[in-house]
């Protein structure tokens, strides 16, 4: 990858990942794999924790050309830091080519990324791993069948949030916990901005240390929509401002992209059975302010500082 | 850091690592999802009794927890035992007919608290002993690239590979042998699957894991004095599960006590269990296998224990019927809590809270 990706057709055509995999249709979490993938690139080591990702790799089949190595749901960045320090030995001691190296990436749900992995990625970070750590946020625990989770917005209905005014809780700001730890690099990214993601990915590969890609992942089943609506809905996500699009790097937040003019959190949310009960039988206007006035004050803070 | 340590055993390194009760208990999840990965290492743990209470004197019930995880396991008694072992768990772990993750276990406070004299070997002699580990395919490589540890869907390759798990844990059992042989050789230290002290002619066995053991060595020498035919069998290898050993070091015998260092709630001992199983429908097997439960949380399983266990075995053979399973406590000890449960309600009331 000596070229810099600039613009869309500087984006790899090739596509590495394998397909046939038991995902479903309109997968957010896959397509993010995928171009997460073809530009990382296959010398790499996905170390995964329990979620839906887990059903890439069925025995006897695996749609990975680099390695994989399953864990558990808490501890895939325990499992990197394994995988990094083996290699670093081996290269050291002269026992392995350092062009056999490989880049150690924890893959891993929200579950496992915002709750119960957090204490293992945070002594990960603090031991300033060499590591990528990449979280396709479908906001709920997917692989269960969509019980939140503390990435789940605020009055979403889950599995475990049916009630008319859906998720009590406010979606924990994993970005800003990541930051606190003054890693290399952390990126919030979605697959429906495939340029903006490709750069970031670039930019974390040339980096090293602790690396966090979080991107939010359309899931049609958790969040009932039709598949074929993913992407519209990962942009409109932006467009609202909803998912910003930013990066921490050198102490400092970059949002690489600002929606302008914003279009209302309302065209992102009717999209989506888990946010129908603020629309149906009546519009209920207090929560769809609530809803509205984060995301504007978010907004209104990184505009005017 | 279990999982750092097996996923650094399963890119091709050697790996050391250590834990105790607690932590164990708080790795159990991996330890079972890691030993299905092949990639042999050593984990030592210091045992301790397990919260609730918290406590930080020794007890199996730790390791007992971890018994079926797929980890092989050394029980040891000393030392000297510990160090020896841990050198032959990796050349047991290791060999390509077994590939498992060994747990070599010593006992809190009584082992990792004092001090004894060890002997150590030179660091020419263990390397000649346990050259560097040649992972062969248990890599990850730019140029091999694999896919571990993937799920599987339905019954039949799960129960494949957990299959797999036990026949290789079961292999290790003749390559125990091997490697206590060879180590003998080099080293001069002779180590069984069972430890047997005394017991070729004894009628009476304490059948016992741990450094308690060492106490029950005394109480043997003590008792043999006294002229009682008393001997020791201490397993060292819990798994894979040395039954035949067993049987043919118990056979014959009038009676065997188990002194269990734990306690599986509303079951009773689980060594007792175990070795009830393996002896059952055989034909030299003792006709009474007693269950004694002591030493829990550390607590002292003193010289009269002994000799009262002794007593009752030997009632037992002359009445024909197993004893009922005991749970080893004296009137002092049972005074001394009843104490302390005054005080606290002294306590108590002086800060004015009557319930
Ligand atoms: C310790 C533990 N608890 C529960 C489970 C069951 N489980 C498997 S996947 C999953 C959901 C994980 O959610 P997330 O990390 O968001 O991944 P997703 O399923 O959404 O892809 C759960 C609860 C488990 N494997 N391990
Ligand atoms: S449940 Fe959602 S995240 Fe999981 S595979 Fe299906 S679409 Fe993807
Ligand atoms: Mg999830």
């Amino acid at each position: 990858m000596s070229d810099a990706i600039r613009r869309m057709k500087d984006l790899p055509s090739t596509h590495l990942l394998g397909t046939g995999t038991a995902m479903c249709a309109g997968c957010g979490g896959l397509i993010t794999l995928h171009e997460i993938y073809d530009v990382l690139g296959t010398k790499t080591v996905f170390v995964n924790a329990a979620g839906c990702m887990t059903l890439l790799a069925v025995y006897p089949f695996t749609p990975f050309r680099g390695s994989w190595l399953y864990t558990a749901m808490a501890s895939a960045p325990a499992g990197a830091q394994g995988v990094r320090d083996a290699l670093d030995i081996l290269i050291k001691k002269g026992r392995l080519a350092p062009e056999e190296d490989l880049t150690a990436v924890a893959l891993t749900g929200d579950g496992a990324a915002y709750g119960m992995g957090l204490s293992a990625t945070s002594a990960a970070i603090d031991r300033n791993l060499d590591f990528l750590y990449l979280c396709y946020d479908n906001e709920g625990y997917g692989n269960t069948g969509q019980q939140y989770s503390p990435a789940t917005p605020h009055a979403a209905q889950t599995a475990t949030s049916r009630g008319s005014r859906g998720y009590p809780g406010y979606k924990k700001d994993l970005f800003t916990i990541w930051a606190a730890h003054r890693p290399a690099y952390v990126a919030t990214v979605i697959g429906a901005e495939p340029l903006d993601l490709a750069k970031k990915i670039e930019k974390a590969k040339a980096l090293k240390g602790p690396r966090l890609i979080l991107a939010l992942a359309p899931c049609p089943p958790g969040w009932e929509f039709d598949p074929q609506d993913s992407i519209e809905i990962g942009r409109l996500a932006v467009k609202t401002g909803v998912w910003p699009l930013k990066e921490y790097v050198d102490g400092k937040v970059v949002h690489t992209h600002v929606p302008h003019p914003r279009l209302p959190v309302e065209k992102y949310l009717e999209k989506q059975g888990r946010f129908r009960h603020l629309f149906e039988p009546t519009r209920n206007e207090a929560l769809l302010k609530e809803i509205q006035t984060a995301v504007d004050q978010y907004w209104a803070e990184i505009e005017h500082g | 850091m279990l999982t750092a340590a097996a996923a650094a055993a399963a890119t091709g390194v050697r790996v050391f690592t250590a834990t105790s009760s607690q932590g164990l208990l708080y790795a159990m999840e991996m330890l079972y999802t890691v030993s299905g990965w092949r990639a042999p290492f050593v984990l030592v743990n210091v045992s301790r009794g397990l919260a609730s209470p918290i406590t930080l004197e020794s007890d199996h019930n730790d390791l007992l927890a971890a018994r079926d995880s797929g980890f092989l396991q050394i029980v040891c008694a000393t030392g000297q035992e510990v160090l020896d072992s841990v050198l032959m768990a990796y050349r047991l772990g290791e060999d390509a007919r077994v590939r498992l993750p060994v747990l070599v276990n010593l006992d809190g406070f009584t082992l990792s608290f004092t001090r004894e004299p060890v002997e150590l070997p030179t660091p020419e002699a263990v390397a000649q002993f346990l050259p560097a580990f040649d992972p062969e395919n248990i890599r990850f490589r730019a140029s091999k690239p694999v896919s571990q540890a993937v799920a599987v869907l339905g019954g039949g390759p799960y129960s494949y590979f957990r299959y797999e798990i036990h026949l290789a844990a079961e292999q290790a059992l003749a390559v125990h042998a091997e490697v206590v042989q060879e180590f003998a050789q080099r080293f001069g230290r002779d180590y069984g699957v069972l430890e047997c002290y005394r017991s070729d002619d004894a009628e009476l066995v304490f059948f016992m894991i741990g450094a308690f053991a060492t106490k029950a060595k005394d109480a043997v020498d003590r008792l043999r004095e006294a002229g009682e035919k008393v001997g020791l069998v201490r397993p060292r290898l819990l798994r894979p599960y040395p039954a035949g050993a067993m049987r043919a070091a118990l056979a014959g015998k009038r009676a065997i006590a188990v002194i269990d260092q734990n306690l599986s709630m509303g079951k009773g001992g689980v060594l007792h269990s175990e070795l009830a199983s393996v002896l059952y429908g055989d034909k030299r097997a003792p006709p009474i296998v007693a269950s004694f439960i002591g030493g829990l949380g550390g607590r002292d399983i003193s010289a009269e224990e002994f000799y009262e266990i002794t007593a009752t075995l030997k009632q037992a053979i002359a009445s024909g019927e197993t004893p009922p399973p005991r749970l080893l406590y004296t009137e002092t000890e049972l005074r001394q809590v009843r104490k302390l449960q005054a005080i606290a309600m002294v306590e108590r009331n002086e800060l004015g809270d009557k319930r």
